[in-house]
């Protein structure tokens, strides 16, 4: 995509329906940060705001930061697979391919490719988001590859912990003894070390957080994104609570993700000396322009 | 015979079935038949005209300001809907929608039918729509409605609609805009 191909010819503007009609008006394309970042969500066009989740669910909450992040919406493409998080990151205004059964960085690994081929000139993000499931189960192979090929892309993990979409079964994310609907004998092993796996596998930038201020979701996404146009993958652990499979009531989501980030998700971010320096470089530069 | 819709559920789509194939170049499919290209024009000049609620479907093609031949089109296209009296939806995404759509004003082609029913629509023109995607919904069309479908393809042309005219750009739209102020005027429209 780029503005160019969703800016209605003048002579349609009128047919097209009022919502796409005040996303090109109002939205993100084209804009700075600064002005439709998370800061100023609720003051212009979102990129993803109808969606199908549960009330509460702290997972379509975290999907409309990514997207409020982007820093370049009209370039980017997002890639999923079977899971919650699809429901909404496919109402974006963003295109969105769907992986089968956890390839979703499989794809990404060609879609990079093919893109810095065909638009050698442009910068395409691409951005994986999946879930435990199809990220470190079923898309693991895929995930991990694409890591040890220091594919330029950013993948971002949706953990609430359980296989939400499908009833309550135990992920390789599930804490040890976890009993849910359909693991009622509990979990007999504990959460798969993802974090470490990425740093093993190569990843320049790593995050894991319960994302409760946007502000610092947000730069971590960012940052996230950056690193990988330029230096190689990136991962991002987020803790998106199911409210469903975990029986949180949903007044209290928010309460469960202050807590999360008191214990196992504690904020930890790793880059490497390189990325370190890119980002120095693009913080600063951005402070200058401010001021 | 391929022929309106509703052709109901195949296992083939219908002008397969039919052993109907896109048109060669410089010609043009009418229902079952090779014709030139004018005289689908003509053809699709006049239901467009006569059957009710005539609709033109723009596709992403057209829509978007992309390059100057898109905008030349969608002027064009503009014009062909005032001399045909036909309302326009436009088909702007083509990705499934949740909950549903707004059959009133758009058209997806996971389910065109819903906008052919809400709108009762008995006629209809497919324009710059990405072939495989005017294909899907085509198909869909004339499985569930009995909407007269044309498809103005630029590239080969659309066996599963009831006429089809191929290798069309900005010269030859100008061109069905010429025929269907003729047979507008024949019409009495």
């Amino acid at each position: 995509m780029s503005l160019k191909y969703m800016t209605p010819a003048s002579k349609f503007k009128r047919y097209l329906p009022k919502d796409y009609v005040e996303l090109v008006d109002y939205g993100p394309f084209g804009k700075d940060y600064s002005e439709v970042g998370v800061k100023n969500m609720g003051t212009f066009k979102e990129l993803v705001e109808e969606h199908p989740m549960c009330s509460g669910c702290w997972m379509a909450y975290y999907i409309k930061i990514i997207f409020a992040s982007l820093p370049n919406p009209e370039d980017t493409v997002t890639i999923g697979t079977a899971g919650c998080g699809r429901l909404a990151i496919s109402q974006a205004a963003v295109p969105f391919i769907y992986g089968n059964y956890g390839d979703q960085n499989a794809i990404a690994s060609g879609l990079t490719r093919a893109f810095r081929q065909r638009f050698p000139d442009r910068q395409k993000d691409v951005i994986t988001i999946a879930g435990d499931g199809g990220m470190m189960d079923i898309g693991f192979s895929m995930t991990m590859h694409a890591w040890f090929r220091r594919e330029k892309f950013t993948t971002i993990m949706l953990d609430n912990e359980v296989y939400g979409n499908t009833g309550g079964q135990e992920s390789g994310m599930s804490v040890e003894g976890a009993v849910l609907k359909m693991s009622p004998k509990g979990k007999n092993f504990g959460k798969m070390p993802a974090t470490q796996l990425a740093i093993t596998a190569g990843c320049v930038y790593v995050v894991k957080m319960s994302p409760t201020n946007i502000n610092k979701a947000s730069k971590a996404i960012r940052r996230a994104i950056f690193a990988a146009r330029k230096l190689g993958p990136t991962f991002i652990h987020a803790y998106t609570s199911c409210n469903i499979e975990y029986s949180i009531p949903t007044p209290d989501v928010f309460r469960d993700a202050k807590e999360k980030e008191k214990g196992r998700f504690a904020f930890e971010e790793y880059m490497t000396p390189e990325a370190k320096e890119l980002f120095a470089t693009i913080e600063s530069k951005k402070k200058r322009e401010v001021s | 015979m391929a022929n309106l819709g509703p052709a109901h559920y195949s296992p083939y789509p219908v002008a397969y079935y039919d052993d109907l194939l896109t048109p060669p170049k410089g010609k043009a499919l009418l229902l079952t038949e090779i014709v030139d290209e004018e005289v689908a024009m003509g053809e699709i000049a006049k239901m467009m005209l006569t059957r009710d609620n005539a609709t033109i479907f723009p596709g992403p093609q057209v829509l978007y300001a992309w390059n100057d031949e898109a905008k030349k089109k969608a002027t064009l296209i503009k014009e062909m809907a005032e001399v045909l009296n036909a309302k326009m939806i436009p088909m702007y995404d083509y990705r499934p929608k949740y909950p549903k759509i707004d059959a009133e004003v758009e058209i997806n082609p996971n389910h065109p039918n819903l906008t052919i029913w809400h709108n009762d629509i008995k006629a209809c023109i497919f324009v710059g729509v990405h072939c495989h995607y005017a294909n899907v919904a085509l198909k869909m069309i004339r499985s569930e409605t009995d909407c007269y479908t044309a498809a103005i393809c630029g590239l080969s042309g659309h066996e599963d609609a009831m006429a089809t005219i191929r290798d069309q750009h900005a010269e030859e739209m100008a061109k069905f805009i010429e025929i269907a102020k003729e047979v507008k005027k024949e019409l009495g429209k």
